[in-house]
């Protein structure tokens, strides 16, 4: 019984660090739609119409760029939320 | 928010969460998830060869994410996926060149949207029937000890076709190749480059990564084992998607500020997806898989009846 009840609340740990990184993530994500979708939308637009191929480069670059990123800050995330359950 | 590009007017919060969801799949199931995410931006008015360019956009960044954390679990067949993005590319570009006709044709949407459609449902009907009657197998016993794997390389990764792959491995048309990592003595490479151009139309055409297409190739065609299909593909996608995004975006179909805004979401999701891998067996993965494009085809159907 307390067997099942420890395993319920080692499994409950990844959950609400889970729900934690999602709670944190979201205010990241919308500082960056914020700020730097702004700021980027009307340069992006001009080049678009004007410069296809450095157009098609910036994009590129910008994507993988965004994925590295958000896979380092989602992973770190991650990790410091599972550090500071095992802690507590 | 306004996405001056495309002209289009989408919520930020729709595209993130669409990208969450695409995100977990992809990651699960080692696809783009574009059977949702084309037809999710479509149904809020992107044009469709906005709709394929930008999706691939969104696919290399989520991709990124979910390949890397396949790499850590050692599902990637690398030797595998850099033979199959000569292939690609090469059948990205038929595609992106299908949908230039098209457009000069204005004819984009509508046969985009029914190629959408057949291959979504085809494809759907497919993989549900052998996951189904896998399953079976693997409860009879058989699953372990038939036909299933055991000539073809495919370790305990049961399949009830698995003969498709054990006869595309008797064909010894050089130059053949082995690919150790994916249990494989030998096989041609032109099954290989013939999957992998196959895929690239799929993903030139209708955007996306074609993973739909290609995951279920690797597996029931080249007998790799679907874990490793699921992280090769992923792999073979970042390299073909980013050379589709850069086609597109010179064809002035890519609004990357979609993608970025789509992709928010995406990384979180991918993380989730590619870790629940580990939980579950490759028959449950690819039944799972099965009703999903089916979602993608129905939204298409319903923007195409509801959209003028």
């Amino acid at each position: 019984m307390s067997k099942g009840r420890g395993e319920r609340a080692s499994r409950s740990v990844p959950v609400v660090s889970f729900l934690l990184e999602l709670v944190v993530y979201a205010v990241f994500v919308t500082v960056y739609f914020l700020l730097v979708l702004d700021f980027l939308g009307p340069g992006l637009c001009r080049l678009y119409q004007t410069n296809k191929t450095t157009y098609a480069v910036v994009a590129l670059l910008l994507i993988i760029a965004q994925g590295v990123l958000l896979e380092l800050l989602t992973s770190a995330l991650l990790r410091f939320l599972e550090r500071w359950f095992n802690r507590g | 928010m306004d996405f001056a590009i495309s002209g289009v007017h989408i919520a930020p919060a729709y595209l993130a969460v669409v990208g969450f969801l695409v995100g977990i799949l992809g990651g699960f199931f080692g696809v783009g998830g574009s059977f949702i995410a084309g037809p999710a931006l479509f149904a809020v008015g992107v044009p469709m060869h906005f709709v394929v360019g930008t999706d691939l956009a969104h696919i290399v960044g989520k991709s990124i994410v979910a390949a890397r954390r396949h790499r850590a679990l050692g599902n990637v067949d690398f030797k595998l996926g850099l033979i199959m993005v000569i292939g690609t590319i090469v059948g990205v570009e038929a595609g992106a060149q299908i949908v230039q006709y098209l457009k000069r044709q204005a004819k984009a949407d509508v046969v985009i949207a029914c190629g959408f459609i057949v291959v979504l449902v085809a494809i759907s009907l497919f993989i549900g029937w052998e996951g189904w009657r896998t399953m079976q197998m693997r409860r009879s016993g058989r699953g372990k000890s038939g036909a299933s794997g055991r000539a073809a390389g495919m370790k305990s990764d049961a399949s009830v076709i698995a003969f498709w792959a054990i006869a595309v491995h008797k064909f010894n048309l050089p130059p053949t190749i082995s690919l150790p990592v994916s249990g494989i003595e030998r096989i041609s490479l032109w099954p290989i480059l013939a999957v992998a151009v196959g895929g690239g139309v799929f993903s030139g055409f209708l955007g996306g990564g074609a993973g739909y297409i290609r995951m279920p190739a690797l597996v029931y065609l080249l007998g790799v084992p679907t874990h490793l299909a699921v992280g090769t593909d992923l792999f073979e996608i970042v390299v073909s998607a980013s050379y589709g995004t850069l086609t597109h975006a010179l064809k002035g179909n890519v609004d990357i500020l979609i993608a970025l805004v789509m992709h928010t979401g995406a990384a979180v999701g991918a993380q989730i997806g590619a870790t629940l891998t580990e939980k579950f067996h490759g028959a449950a993965i690819r039944l799972a898989f099965a009703p999903l494009p089916l979602l993608g085809a129905g939204l298409v159907i319903y923007t195409l009846l509801t959209r003028h």
